[in-house]
């Protein structure tokens, strides 16, 4: 491809969700310097259109069909870029959703929380586009730089900078170790860009190339919080406002998937053994030590995170079974996954009020009593994270157990078992909590508007009939990744 | 072929338990006929099955199937045999006491109380009408659910502990069976035509290792369901802590799950390990017919006795349907096989009658003395006479009295033992014995007697709801007792058939 063309309206036209985003980003920066402190409420909605409209955009005119390059090849994008960054838009809307009223009652509706969390999504668009190392980079920085922002975002809370500080400097060492891997690798091949790294002679790669592929599988851990690189999850899921977390649990976790599909199983897919082999105790540390120390939990929010972990560990299974079933299993678990958490901690969002933040299991006792909507989504979504048919989350363990089925993981497969029984008892604790135990002297009542607890109805109603008629998305995920 | 009267006794109950949701407890007076009305229509409903079933055939009746899961081969397969059928009308039969027995005595919630119910109904139906192991898999696991919540919310001081125990054994259990249910899944695959349906599975040839591998899978799974020993102690503490109706749910049609698991899935898929394996079985079917009579014998809580006696009988269950290799090989004809077979349904459908039966009992007693322990009691016959006559017949129907349907099961597997092995037929026999034993001393130290104390003094006799729904269960296990035909003959074919399969061996020669 010649690089030098001038660039028209239809080589660009792929890469417009991204210059989109982009562009509505200065908009929203200007609006809000301008009008932002005379109507509080301008910030979230513009978000709100701008996220629909993108979704508009990108279904609309950046609708591809097959695999482009762009940009000199460092830009790619095909029918799974499109689906994440729909999804993506679908995600963010919702994460911003649940936590409005979050965000208003402490303070920290502000503008640039929104820029934020939208630069946020751009580094995801990008990640999820990449092609070259270095494009990868920029999105993960981009996107790192916003959440740790994010994390930090309220100033009065020193837990919060605490988290951030963590957050900021294990994910700076995880860039480092990232760049370095990234230098060896185009060292010893001497290039950047994925379609060419596909082209490493299969086999057992050179030393160095394991070295380099070493410390990018680490990043990737680092990302996905994959157990031994786990550590600022759960104090990061703590310490950060919950309205964060609940936006900080869900949207990058499409980017780790990407992150993960572009480089590891498109750009290193040749010499997949390789990864897969240092994969694979990541992945069954993840799913023993998240669901084992999940249990011993007394705070919902880090025993979610550790539950984020153990899931974690059931992603990366895909990885590790590899071929075009595994990915498409990773990817099924990754939305389902989202979709799932998104709710959990919209749960725990709304549950939080002035002057009492939902945090606690204890505080979840009786909630049924309290507050019957909250308490049935929360309940849909623990069996449905525990892996529970009709739910949707029986579906993505189940892809995962017939990928590795397909590749001849036995052990692997004993041990997912094993795990999911493991992770079954603290989701039916929350429920135990919820159903069977009197409300203390807990706040009744509920102080979210309709709206909100309508869309999250609507959220768990969805686990519920993804699960019930899972057809369409099983294939949607073959479609993309086939 | 579309949606027909299957999905109908799969759905309605499902629907109903929704609208029952939605009227809330403060629509509970609509809410409790709306839940009787569901109920009387989907048993109403499911007799057709019986009076349209084809009894000359071992093939699938009423079949439904429509695409489910394209992308993983998986249909939406619904069909009925001789096994499933009497399930199935089981099922809808004993939701009907379940509702009346809970019409005014569940205070708390009784919304969800009865809604619970019904889904619980639909998901059961759905397991034994699925003809497509995803499928089946999928109502298995979603009936967990609401039993859980059942357990926990209604259950007794010990329920949190109860019912976790309960889902994790199951939810343990199961797990492995999916893996197992993949495997094969993918090895029909690989021969040429993916295929969930339960039909190619069993038709699937299975090596020596893999049937193996397969046959504890599902052992693991259907064991725990059953229970058999040593995996059955989630059953006394479950039903203990179960509210009334969860008790007879559970023994009357959630244990005999475990049942047909071994008739529809282990034997036929993996006749050649059952073959290899099928000592195991016995031997602990026999250790829970005779071991567990003994440990019913000492019980000093009511609730806890029945459940241990639902763990001996069901012993009968696993012990007629592996009997079948033994039989088979002692007497080198198919014909006295199907004996041992047709013992064992008759006994999980007159085990659903008869437990589901003295569970009411205990319940009815217990919501006027609120008191399980058999020394709260004595001498109930003088102040309900009408319930003390129900419960001495229950009793006697426990312990295989002829005339009533707990002779007749018994008697079938017993006899069908003496075909195999004279120890197997005289340890089985022992159950005679012990079953009385538990039984009628139970019955002595709680009907009979003088009046123990001033709670029994005090007692009401049954009122018309009571009577109404243990007159129900009365009939039907005297009905079965001096007439067992019409249910052994609907499940003739099948079971031939079934023993046809199990005897033929999948291996190569």
């Amino acid at each position: 491809m010649n690089t030098a063309t001038a660039f028209t309206w239809a080589s660009l036209q792929p890469a417009l969700p991204e210059i989109y985003l982009t562009a509505a980003i200065c908009v929203l920066l200007l609006a809000d310097v301008f009008f932002g402190q005379r109507r509080r409420g301008l910030a979230p909605t513009l978000t709100l259109l701008i996220l629909v409209g993108g979704a508009f955009v990108t279904g609309e005119y950046a609708n591809v069909s097959e695999r482009i390059l762009l940009f000199g090849d460092s830009y790619v994008t095909d029918p799974l870029a499109v689906l994440l960054k729909l999804f993506g838009f679908l995600t963010i809307a919702l994460a911003l959703l649940y936590s409005r009223g979050y965000l208003e009652r402490r303070g920290m509706m502000r503008g640039e929380y929104y820029v934020l969390a939208l630069t946020a999504l751009l580094g995801i668009f990008v990640m999820v586009s990449a092609n070259s190392l270095l494009t990868v980079y920029i999105g993960v920085e981009l996107m790192s730089l916003s959440l740790y922002a994010m994390v930090a975002f309220d100033r009065e809370s020193g837990i919060a900078a605490e988290s951030a500080m963590k957050y900021f400097v294990l994910g700076a060492i995880a860039s480092g170790m990232l760049l370095y891997g990234m230098s060896l690798i185009y060292g010893l091949t001497g290039t950047l860009r994925f379609d060419e790294l596909a082209a490493i002679p299969p086999g057992v790669p050179s030393l160095g190339v394991i070295l380099g592929l070493v410390f990018i599988v680490v990043a990737i851990a680092f990302k996905f919080g994959a157990v031994p690189f786990h550590m600022w999850v759960p104090d990061v899921y703590t310490g950060a406002p919950t309205g964060v977390t609940l936006f900080l649990s869900t949207v990058p976790k499409i980017a780790s998937f990407a992150f993960a599909f572009r480089l590891l199983a498109q750009g290193m897919g040749s010499i997949a053994t390789t990864w897969q082999d240092m994969l694979t105790p990541l992945a069954v540390l993840s799913m023993v030590f998240g669901n084992i120390i999940a249990i011993a939990q007394s705070s919902l929010k880090r025993m979610l995170a550790y539950s984020a972990i153990g899931n974690v560990g059931f992603i990366l299974l895909g990885f590790v079974a590899g071929g075009e079933k595994g990915y498409e299993a990773a990817l099924y678990y990754t939305i389902a996954y989202v979709i799932m958490t998104l709710g959990s901690f919209g749960v725990l969002t709304l549950a939080s009020r002035a002057g009492f933040e939902a945090e606690d299991l204890d505080q979840f006792k009786g909630l049924h009593k309290r507050d019957p909507l909250l308490a049935l989504v929360m309940m849909i979504l623990m069996f449905s994270t525990a892996g529970v048919p009709p739910f949707i989350g029986f579906w993505a363990k189940f892809n995962i157990f017939q990928a590795l089925w397909l590749t001849d993981h036995y052990w692997l497969i004993v041990i997912a078992a094993a795990m999911s029984v493991v992770g079954v008892f603290y989701y039916l604790r929350v429920v135990k909590l919820m159903y069977f135990d009197p409300p203390g002297d807990l706040p009744e009542g509920s102080a979210s508007g309709v709206a909100v607890r309508a869309v999250l109805a609507l959220n768990a109603a969805a686990v519920l009939v993804l699960g019930l008629v899972p057809n369409a998305l099983i294939q949607l995920c073959a479609g993309v990744i086939g | 072929m579309g949606f027909g009267l299957l999905s109908l006794l799969t759905w309605l109950p499902v629907a109903g338990g929704v609208v029952v949701l939605l009227l809330g407890d403060r629509g509970i007076k609509a809410g409790r006929w709306v839940a009787l009305a569901t109920a009387v229509v989907a048993f109403g409903a499911s007799i057709p099955l019986w009076t349209g079933f084809n009894p000359d055939t071992f093939d699938y009746q009423f079949v439904e199937r429509v695409p489910w899961i394209p992308a993983l081969h998986s249909t939406y397969f619904f069909g009925v045999d001789g096994i499933s059928m009497p399930l199935i009308l089981l099922t809808t039969l004993i939701t009907i006491p379940v509702i009346v027995a809970a019409w005014t005595v569940i205070e708390q919630r009784p919304a969800q109380y009865f809604a619970a119910f019904l889904i619980m109904e639909g998901l059961m139906v759905g397991v034994f009408s699925a003809a497509d192991a995803l499928l089946f898999y999928f109502f298995w696991e979603a009936m967990l659910i609401p039993m859980f919540l059942i357990i926990g919310v209604w259950g007794g001081p010990r329920r949190v502990y109860a019912t976790l125990k309960f889902f994790l054994y199951t939810f343990l259990g199961s797990v492995f069976m999916l893996v197992a249910l993949i495997y094969m899944y993918m090895q029909t695959t690989s021969a040429g035509q993916g295929d969930y349906s339960i039909a190619a599975f069993q038709a699937l040839p299975l090596g020596a290792v893999e049937q193996k591998w397969i046959f504890f899978a599902f052992l693991l799974a259907f064991a725990v369901k059953v229970p058999m020993v040593p995996v059955h102690t989630w059953l006394p503490d479950a039903h203990v802590e179960a509210p009334t109706g969860g008790s007879v749910v559970l023994a009357a049609i959630m244990l005999k799950m475990g049942g047909y698991g071994f008739l529809r899935f282990s034997l036929p898929i993996t006749p050649d390990a059952s073959r290899e394996f099928d000592w195991l079985i016995i031997l602990l079917s026999l250790i829970a017919v005779v071991y567990i009579g003994f440990v019913a014998l000492v019980q000093t809580d009511m609730k806890k006795l029945i459940a241990y006696s639902s763990i001996a009988h069901m012993g009968f269950v696993t012990l007629g349907a592996f009997l079948t290799y033994d039989i088979v090989a002692a007497t080198g004809k198919l014909q006295g096989a199907t004996m041992g077979l047709s013992g064992a349904m008759v006994q999980m459908i007159s085990h659903g009658l008869i437990s589901g039966a003295l569970f009411l009992c205990v319940g009815v007693m217990y919501d006027r003395v609120h008191s399980r322990e058999i020394s709260a009691y004595g001498g109930v016959v003088n102040t309900m006479p009408k319930f003390a006559a129900f419960m001495v017949l229950f009793a006697l129907a426990n312990s295989g009295l002829p005339g009533t349907s707990g002779f007749v099961g018994e008697f079938l597997v017993i006899l069908a033992s003496f075909n195999a092995n004279f120890w197997y037929a005289f340890l089985a026999g022992t159950t005679l014995i012990l079953g009385a034993a538990y039984t009628l001393w139970l019955v002595k130290r709680v009907i009979f007697g003088a009046v123990a104390n001033h709670h029994v003094a005090e007692l009401t006799d049954l009122n018309a709801r009571e009577f109404i729904i243990l007159a129900l269960l009365a009939v039907g296990v005297l009905l079965l007792g001096v007439w067992p035909a019409p249910l052994t003959h609907v499940m003739e074919s099948t079971l031939q058939h079934l023993v046809q399969q199990i005897s033929a061996s999948k291996l190569p020669l």
